[in-house]
């Protein structure tokens, strides 16, 4: 709204920019240096054009590891944005229970996501665990080190037990935003609780929803550490998501053009993503 | 030693939110921007004090050209209309924050912090924390700080907005002793022309981004430049017909006219817009030359002494605001009395014609 | 459409109120009659709110009863009451045109969409909105909005009464007017009862039959515009309404004669006095104060233009006393003698009217 020029202040803009270059650009430019030439170490370089790009994107590793991207992301978004919301719907807005909802949702988000992999990993064990040991006993053979679908079933709920919080605390703070006197104006015009979810709640916590389902695209196209530790990507490769593929392929074998092609590739598919997201979200807001 | 803008305009990308104005505002004076929301007020403030920077234009300060220097060296103070107070200092320390910054001396600031309270009727409250307060004593708080130091430009823009109607008699009542005997310019905006006639000095009138008169109040109120002016100040809507003048009589249809009396007289024959106050039309014939017109009565507010009636005069809406009680039947036919003398005539340019 | 009846009806926030100060309305027996133009007038805090808030079923009172028509309604909830409300800050569905936003308290109890079409263009065209029935309504301004606020709260054939709370505090003075003419003619054309709270006199006196004044969670008059201009029961009546309020003087009473400063004053009530008040005032309005050749010497010391007329103020001795010249009369110069009009004066015992029954 009201800004005061003063043209000093870039000047204590400047650290962070020299930060930015050192932690993003440069590297940026390594993989992009990487992935238009081919290096057989030592430091000596063959420009390759776009040959990697064309291998990444030909071959069916990579179409499998996105294609598991992709439905990982998907059935994440729609289980935690829903449940999140409904979550944030059901809890106190007043009162002593306030706080306390708010500190245990809180309390997954506090936790390392090495820890929460490790947690899991241990939980969700046929043998030891409690999960595992759980479902076990209701006669369902269970063992997620074992059965691709048990650890595809594991992994999502695992992300759903980290993140589904963040959607909750996100939707909390747009409804308590509402002033009281839509709640009141519903009630006097005869609306039903699904009316006011319709037509009051859903249309204020619109742009909080779409930082919601943002944030929860991005992390969760981007997840690895969790993921590694619980499975390792396996059973065989049947959680290996983009982020642990990239991985095996730069560190296991040391594919470097190839893996800095795919690590461009996935960048950009993750801020094209995004974007569209943002653009349809926010389509009906120019007026 | 004044504040002057010189074609100041401030456009941001394709629109013009101040057209290029002139305005030169003496030093100690209370000034008044008079518009309805949207007209260009804040902005215009926000101009004067260098927090906009205009984007043709200068602006002069005591003889020097300030355009270019923030806000934050050039001695400002500002109220808004939503009570802005740090909350978790005392109404004490919230009135000494601006001494604090300029690093007087701690008798000075008891000193001056205790002058405005009392000024300010603050004084039990000094302890207290800015939501422990009415709402009224928390805008009292923010513009004890406005005035603690010794500003060169004083905003206040409609900072009596959201308090109730009595408190708003109380501070209006207040707010130009606070200011008397200072060097400092004060501005204040506001909506209501009442306020602005209440308090006096001199008014500038916006409509859309354009100042359209400046001087002083009852000037500004009395002599309306343009027909834009007259209807920005008048509260009730100012009366407007297109009437013509010929054959010493001002006739707004071949039924509604009248002689043309000494304001009519004097201008020459030809089509004109006429205004015309709503307290100069009433129900009863106080004589000295009135004319009677007739008109449907739509509706009658009654306040305990005073009728407001609007009625339908050769299809427009009037409205005649009279002291007394006077009942009318809507849809009846009322006779009202017109002060033909206190006629304004603007012609095809929308300027006044005398 | 109903009669309302409110019943010694006391509310507080608090769970166990035990001091005095711990109910925001502190006991109350109205009755309203169906049709009626209401006003509750009070500055923040009085307890007007609460009151609303009771009568449109959003609070529950800690005691008395509520009867709609004679039906008691204490507990029922805002919907069973069939009530509508119009808020201080417009609230409209963001989502919806005008149109579904004039048709969503019908469509919500199931009226039948050709009496829905036939409702919501009737109320549209009473309020000038036919022309943007089809543009959603987040992109009207604020007075477009509050309009439709105000409609569907009009909308309903079968509402017991509307209410109003402060609706016209964010829209700018000049349309004030128009939408509380369109208002009170909107009164007049579907005769429901109407219930409007507001701080701001002019909108109270203007726009109701019976303005019930309160301070402090009680009442303090109820009356007439006319009534409370006229004769204050109370000295906070008296400076509440009125702009400026009525003058307040400390005054003595001898043998049924007011005196102010030394100087008689001829008043209504005086000689209806007992003597036994703490504190003696004697009340007159500005409007009933004129300049004249003999009665009270004063200075002038403050003369503020109000277009139709000025407010003076002068001082007698340390007391301030204000005046309302017309427009054009002279202001002399100088000391000037005040007269009160005999009528229009009167005396009040610790606060309250003497002679007048509590």
């Amino acid at each position: 709204m009201n800004k005061t020029f003063d043209n000093r202040a870039w000047w204590l803009v400047v650290p962070v920019f020299l930060m930015v270059a050192f932690n993003a650009l440069i590297p940026l430019m390594t993989v992009v240096n990487f992935s238009v030439q081919e290096s057989f170490g030592d430091n000596v370089f063959f420009w390759s054009g776009v040959r990697w790009f064309e291998q990444v994107l030909n071959s069916e590793r990579f179409h499998a590891a996105l294609l598991r991207q992709i439905i990982f992301t998907a059935l994440v978004l729609l289980i935690e944005v829903p449940l999140g919301l409904a979550i944030a719907l059901a809890m106190p807005r007043k009162g002593p229970w306030v706080s306390v909802c708010l500190v245990l949702m809180a309390l997954p988000l506090l936790i390392p996501w090495n820890v929460v992999g490790a947690m899991w990993n241990i939980f969700a064990l046929p043998d030891i665990g409690f999960l595992g040991k759980l479902i076990n006993s209701l006669g369902i053979h269970y063992n997620y080190t074992r059965q691709p679908l048990g650890a595809w079933f594991t992994t999502v709920l695992m992300d759903v037990w980290h993140w589904t919080s963040l959607v909750v605390l996100l939707c909390y703070a747009g409804l308590v935003s509402i002033p009281d006197a839509y709640y009141q104006a519903a009630k006097v015009d005869g609306a039903r609780p699904w009316a006011v979810f319709r037509y009051i709640q859903l249309p204020k916590l619109k742009h909080v929803l779409t930082i919601a389902i943002l944030l929860r695209f991005m992390d969760s196209f981007m997840i690895y550490t969790e993921v590694v530790v619980l499975t390792g990507g396996g059973p065989g490769n049947s959680t290996t998501f983009l982020s642990i593929d990239l991985v095996k392929m730069a560190l296991g074998q040391f594919d470097l053009g190839p893996a800095a092609a795919m690590s461009i590739v996935y960048f950009l598919i993750i801020l094209l993503a995004s974007w569209l997201f943002y653009t349809l979200m926010m389509r009906n807001e120019a007026r | 030693m004044t504040l002057e803008l010189r074609n100041v305009a401030k456009r941001v990308g394709a629109q013009t939110h101040i057209h290029e104005t002139n305005l030169v505002i003496a030093e100690g004076s209370f000034n008044i921007l008079l518009g309805t929301t949207l007209s260009g007020k804040t902005t215009l403030m926000q101009l004067m004090a260098g927090i906009q920077k205009p984007s043709s234009g200068e602006v002069w300060f005591r003889g020097r050209n300030v355009t270019q220097m923030p806000v934050q060296k050039r001695n400002v103070s500002m109220v808004y209309q939503q009570f802005i107070n740090y909350a978790n200092l005392t109404v004490y320390e919230n009135i000494a924050s601006p001494l604090r910054l300029a690093k007087l001396p701690e008798a000075e600031v008891a000193s001056r912090v205790n002058k405005a309270a009392e000024l300010l009727r603050l004084v039990p409250m000094l302890q207290r924390r800015p939501h422990e307060l009415s709402g009224g004593q928390q805008q009292r708080t923010a513009i004890a700080r406005a005035i603690v130091k010794d500003s060169d430009l004083i905003l206040l823009d409609e900072p009596l907005a959201n308090l109730d109607y009595k408190l708003r008699e109380e501070l209006r009542d207040e707010l130009p002793k606070l200011f008397a005997g200072r060097n400092a310019i004060v501005i204040y905006a506001t909506t209501e022309p009442t306020e602005a006639l209440l308090f006096g000095g001199n008014t500038a009138t916006l409509h859309e981004g354009r100042v359209t008169q400046f001087g002083p109040t009852s000037q500004t109120y009395r002599r309306p430049r343009d027909l834009i002016t007259a209807q920005v100040f008048s509260d009730p809507p100012i009366n407007t017909a297109k009437v013509v003048k010929r054959d010493g009589e001002i006739v707004l249809s071949e039924r509604i006219k009248w002689p043309a009396g000494k304001a009519g007289t004097a201008i020459p024959d030809g089509e004109y817009t006429l205004a015309i106050r709503p307290h100069h039309i009433s129900p009863i014939d106080h004589g000295n030359g009135r004319a009677m017109v007739e008109g449907r009565v739509l509706v009658t507010e009654l306040s305990g002494s005073e009728s407001v009636i609007h009625f339908d005069l050769n299809g427009r809406t009037w409205v005649s605001q009279s002291h007394g009680i006077h009942p009318f039947e809507v849809g009846s036919t009322a006779r009202l009395y017109v002060d033909v003398e206190q006629s304004l005539f603007f012609n095809a340019k929308r300027e006044l014609v005398t | 459409m109903a009669k309302i009846t409110l019943d010694a009806l006391k509310h507080s926030y608090y769970p166990n109120p035990q001091r005095e100060e711990d109910w925001a309305l502190k006991r109350l027996t109205l009755e309203w009659a169906d049709g009626g133009a209401y006003a509750l007038l009070g500055p923040s805090g009085c307890g007007k709110t609460t009151l609303l808030n009771l009568i449109s079923g959003l609070l529950h009172p800690t005691e008395g009863r509520i009867l709609f028509n004679d039906r008691d309604v204490t507990l029922a909830s805002p919907e069973e009451r069939n009530i509508a409300q119009v808020f201080q800050f417009p609230v409209i569905y963001d989502t919806m045109t005008v149109y579904d936003n004039l048709a969503f308290p019908l469509r919500n109890r199931g009226v039948a969409e050709p009496e829905v079409d036939k409702r919501v263009r009737e109320i549209a065209h009473m309020l000038e909105l036919d022309a943007m029935l089809k543009s959603r309504a987040a992109g009207l301004t604020a007075d477009g909005k509050q309009k439709i606020s105000l409609g569907r709260g009009l909308v309903r054939s079968d509402v017991n009464v509307i209410m109003f709370d402060e609706p016209l505090t964010v829209i700018d003075p000049h349309l004030k007017w128009v939408l509380r003419s369109k208002l009170k003619e909107l009164h007049r054309r579907i005769s429901r009862t109407m219930i409007y709270v507001t701080h701001d006199q002019t909108e109270a006196l203007t726009f109701a039959d019976q303005v019930v004044v309160m301070n402090n969670g009680e009442v303090v008059q109820t009356g007439t515009p006319v009534e409370l201009f006229e004769r204050p029961m109370h000295t906070f009546v008296g400076h509440f309404i009125g702009s400026p309020g009525m003058n307040v003087l400390t005054c003595e009473v001898k043998d049924g004669q007011a005196s102010v400063e030394g100087y008689p004053v001829e008043t209504v009530n005086a000689a209806e006095y007992k003597g036994d008040a703490r504190r003696l005032e004697l009340g007159v309005r500005p409007e009933f104060v004129t300049l004249a050749s003999s009665g009270i010497p004063a200075n002038i010391v403050k003369v503020a233009d109000a277009g139709r007329f000025r407010i003076v103020e002068a001082r007698a001795r340390d007391r301030s006393i204000k005046l309302l010249v017309p427009e054009g009369r002279p202001i002399p110069e100088g000391e000037v003698h005040l007269a009160f009009d005999p009528r229009h004066t009167q005396v009040y015992e610790d606060g309250w009217m003497v002679g007048a029954r509590r």
